[in-house]
């Protein structure tokens, strides 16, 4: 077997690294590359440099050290017993390779992963020795996204923190019981361990107000995680229950959903079909709706049936729906609170409402200018000159509401 | 009619003293006009500036210098009504919804977006092969170079770039900024082998199963594509989309190779040694991630085990694990777990002596928001967790057992009891063991009043010392 060109190694791993869906690079600490002897520099916001036509966005470089992995997750493109084809980078060449694209400026920096390759601590030390090299030798002050590998060692875990900017380890499946039988050497106990003991570093290293020395940087981007949709039978309703307890357990920054697509060489134990893409959507709502709206897991499936969201309705809608007893809501009085569970009714404009009426009084020409469709939320608020009446309550107003452009979810056959 | 020369485009400075005459002359919006690189021409002289000061607020000229390199030629007159209404209207920033200012507003965004996809969508290229110099060719949607050149600066300051535009030219020479006129096109450099490597990169990243061009659209609007090498692969790649998709489900799954085969023999089957009465606190430790005897295991991190030594004499049983002790799967390392530890070493005990546990070994909370929020476990929970309980009592064969609250009373004595009835007084229990039963140290850490919090630390201490007493066989 002749030995793969690098391109060749880069086709396959990024392939193989493609099916994890964070790609975020906000929220770090802010530097950049004045006075340094490297490149790099984070200011906050994130940036997306590309987009493919699947509409994510590419902001690092994804890539795995190696797609060879003793492990045999059915639900994972690269677990031991599909046969797709096997790369491995060195090291250095994830280095290089991540500087000519950032000099370019392809990218905002480096996600690396891996699959497991002789045991844990090997794998995390390589991962680690990446990040390291890329700090230390290069002054590199981009932006590293470093996978953890669970079952490794805590000092490596606390090692890693110091030269990324975020950690994350998968809890791969909503139900732990499902992980069991499709990942049978991993258990979700040891992810939860990995997640808490980063939780408690992170906690350990932020600075306290009274602290006259800061302590040293550690993953100041947080952690984050990936559940995978549809590939095992949990309710929505478990989903963002699950994701609430990992917010609150271990004060990940995002929990990411992955709708279970289909992979190259797919295991006959899981489903070959197209990929859940509206339920994801509506995931990623509801999992908006408990961030910056106030929600609590439990309330957005009011009126939910069988704990699903109703994959036609933005879950805030139809949570208003089900609960119309709190509206209409007076733009001019309510509560930020109150305004936010507004459906139509975005953080931003919510925002500009309350500055904008200590001013002056909010008529729907205000809110025109305030938010996307003053049509759609009409029927929930109150402003001057202007009040819903019975529109409230009126058994068809679904219908009477400006339909939500759908994306269509084509069929595969 | 008055007309203000402008130097340029974006010549905000020229703008701003044009604007201030105009005003002080009292010229109303539709008698002033603003052209760049034109002939300055006034109906009537204006009357100096000087001395006449007037002030807007700090919000129109941060909006203003944002809105000055929007594309729309009316831009300048736009801010020049602005200012006007600012006379007669003082608070005219805040209303966001009057027609001038989202006008202005949505023109600043616009403005703010182009500065962000510059950031994003200049593609550098080396000048030569040693890589010591790069250049870009951009084409931003609005004249934003000036402002988003600092930006590159600071990422790139190692590197000399130059980045060129039809507007204007940015040079960083790991110094400082230069700023040359605007070139076309045909300026912008070639392409590199690494490129090839970006195209590799952007085609395998890209997933067939999800197609969405749409949303990739909305985002890299089509303008940029020209000068973005990889938007040279999106037509193909969306046009086999469907048929990659296809052929992935069609191919289904396919046997493993014989290596897999050997590595699966080597995962350990789970064992399911549910009820098997645990040898050693060291065996308890290891199987309480895996008991199911009650719910509590799946919101929870990890069972957590007792500690201390296995032959102590002094056993201490708290109700459940809190939040940090879930984490870090140790018990009494938290806010309560401090408290316990000062008042046992007022009582003259060292921790390291006596072995601490808990009556429920996995945390039960209710979330709030972010927050878990520790909640008291039932009497099924503390029924199902005395299995473990039991059995540490059985290995560890302490003299004297101490119930931190009520929970524990319950899991120690096999029955409900009032804490405030029995503390403080010696209970013989079925083991041979003496039971003592105290507050949970958390119940102190609650209480508002100082004074009352004082008086209930001193008896937990009183309590400790009897219970430290009995273990030694001392007490009287």
């Amino acid at each position: 077997m002749a030995a793969k060109s690098l391109k060749e190694k880069l086709a396959i791993l990024a392939d193989a690294a493609k099916y994890d869906a964070s790609c975020a690079s906000s929220g770090t600490s802010r530097r950049d590359s004045l006075g340094g002897k490297g490149i790099g520099s984070t200011e906050g916001m994130g940036i997306c440099h590309a987009y493919t036509p699947d509409g994510r966005c590419v902001s690092l470089l994804k890539i795995l050290l190696t797609n060879f992995c003793v492990y045999d997750c059915a639900y994972c493109v690269n677990r031991v017993s599909s046969n797709v084809e096997r790369a491995r980078f060195s090291v250095k060449e994830v280095v290089d390779l991540t500087l000519a694209f950032y000099r370019r400026n392809y990218i905002e920096g480096l996600f690396l992963s891996s699959g497991i390759i002789r045991s844990s601590d090997y794998t995390m030390e390589a991962l680690i020795r990446v990040a390291k090299s890329l700090r230390l030798d290069h002054d590199f002050r981009g932006y590293i996204h470093l996978k953890l590998i669970p079952e490794a060692s805590p000092d490596l875990v606390t090692e890693a923190g110091l030269y990324a900017d975020r950690l994350s380890a998968n809890i791969e499946l909503p139900r732990e019981e499902s992980l069991a039988s499709f990942a049978p050497e991993k258990d979700a106990g040891v992810i939860k361990k990995a997640m808490g003991a980063v939780r408690l570093k992170l906690d350990e290293h932020r600075a306290g107000r009274g602290d006259r020395k800061r302590p040293p940087r550690y993953a100041p981007a947080g952690q984050s995680t990936q559940m995978i949709v549809g590939a095992d039978g949990a309710s929505d309703a478990e989903i963002v229950g699950r994701s609430a307890a990992l917010y609150g357990g271990y004060g990940l920054k995002r929990v990411y959903y992955s709708a279970f697509s289909p992979i190259p060489d797919a295991s006959s134990r899981l489903p070959v079909s197209k990929p859940p893409l509206m339920r994801e959507h509506r995931l990623y709502q509801a999992d908006w709706l408990m961030r910056f709206y106030g929600f609590e897991a439990g309330e957005i499936f009011e009126g939910a049936e069988d704990g699903m969201l109703d994959l036609a309705l933005d879950p805030k809608l139809a949570w208003a729906l089900a609960r119309r007893d709190v509206f209409p809501v007076d733009v001019n009085r309510a509560e930020r609170g109150a305004l936010l569970r507004v459906p139509g009714l975005g953080v931003k404009s919510v925002n500009r409402i309350v500055s904008l009426r200590r001013w002056k009084r909010l008529g729907l020409d205000d809110l025109k200018r305030l938010c996307r469709s003053v049509e759609k939320i009409k029927p929930f608020v109150v402003a001057d000159g202007w009040s819903p009446g019975g529109l409230t309550d009126r058994v068809d107003l679904k219908g009477v509401l400006p339909p939500e452009p759908q994306p269509v979810q084509l069929s595969l056959f | 009619m008055h007309v203000v020369s402008l130097a340029s485009e974006t010549d905000f400075d020229g703008w701003r003293a044009g604007a201030r005459r105009l005003r002080l002359a009292g010229a109303p919006p539709h008698e002033a006009a603003f052209s760049v690189g034109g002939q300055a021409l006034f109906d009537a002289p204006l009357p100096a500036a000087e001395g006449q000061a007037f002030s807007a607020p700090r919000a129109f000229l941060d909006l203003a210098e944002r809105v000055i390199l929007h594309r729309k030629e009316d831009r300048f007159d736009l801010l020049y009504r602005l200012l006007w209404r600012l006379k007669d209207e003082p608070n005219l920033m805040r209303h966001e919804t009057d027609a001038d200012v989202a006008d202005a507003l949505d023109r600043a965004k616009n403005v703010s977006r182009a500065a962000h996809k510059m950031k994003a969508f200049v593609r550098f290229r080396p000048v030569d092969a040693a890589e010591t110099a790069f250049c870009a060719w951009f084409e931003p949607a609005h004249r934003v170079a000036e402002l988003t050149a600092p930006f590159f600066a600071r990422r790139f300051s190692t590197m000399a770039f130059s980045i060129l535009t039809p507007d204007l030219c940015a040079h960083w020479d790991t110094q400082a900024l230069s700023f040359t006129p605007g070139v076309d096109r045909s300026h912008a450099p070639k392409g590199d082998e690494i490129e090839v490597f970006w195209a590799t990169y952007y085609a395998s990243t890209f997933n067939p199963a999800r197609l969405k061009p749409a949303m990739m659209q909305s985002e890299m609007p089509k303008r940029y594509w020209r000068n973005l090498p990889e938007a040279r692969l999106i037509p193909d790649l969306m046009a086999q989309a469907e048929q990659r998709e296809r052929a992935m489900v069609r191919a289904g799954p396919t046997e493993p190779a014989r290596y897999a085969e050997k590595a699966l023999r080597r995962v350990p089957a789970r064992s399911a040694d549910e009820d098997r009465a645990p040898g050693s606190l060291a065996d308890i430790a290891a199987r309480l991630d895996g008991c199911r005897r009650c719910d509590l295991w799946r919101g929870a991190t990890q069972g957590v085990p007792g500690e201390g030594p296995a032959q102590a004499r002094l056993m201490f049983v708290g109700e459940q694990p809190g939040d940090q002790e879930d984490l870090s799967g140790k018990p009494f390392v938290g806010p309560a777990g401090k408290l316990f530890d000062r008042a046992l070493a007022e009582a003259g005990i060292d921790r390291s002596d006596v072995y601490v546990t808990n009556a429920v070994k996995h945390f039960k909370y209710e979330l709030r928001g972010k927050r878990r929020l520790h909640k008291t476990p039932d009497a099924g929970e503390v029924q199902a967790c005395r299995w473990w309980l039991d059995h540490e009592r059985r290995l560890a064969r302490p003299r004297v057992i101490v119930a931190l609250g009520g929970t524990a009373a319950r899991a120690v004595l096999g029955k409900a009891v009032a804490v405030t009835k029995v503390r403080g007084r010696p209970l013989a229990l079925e083991d041979g063991a003496e039971g003592l039963v105290t507050v949970h140290p958390s119940y102190l850490l609650r209480l508002p009043d100082e004074t009352a919090k004082a008086a209930a630390y001193k008896a937990f201490v009183e309590d400790l010392r009897t219970a430290g007493r009995l273990a030694r066989g001392t007490a009287a």
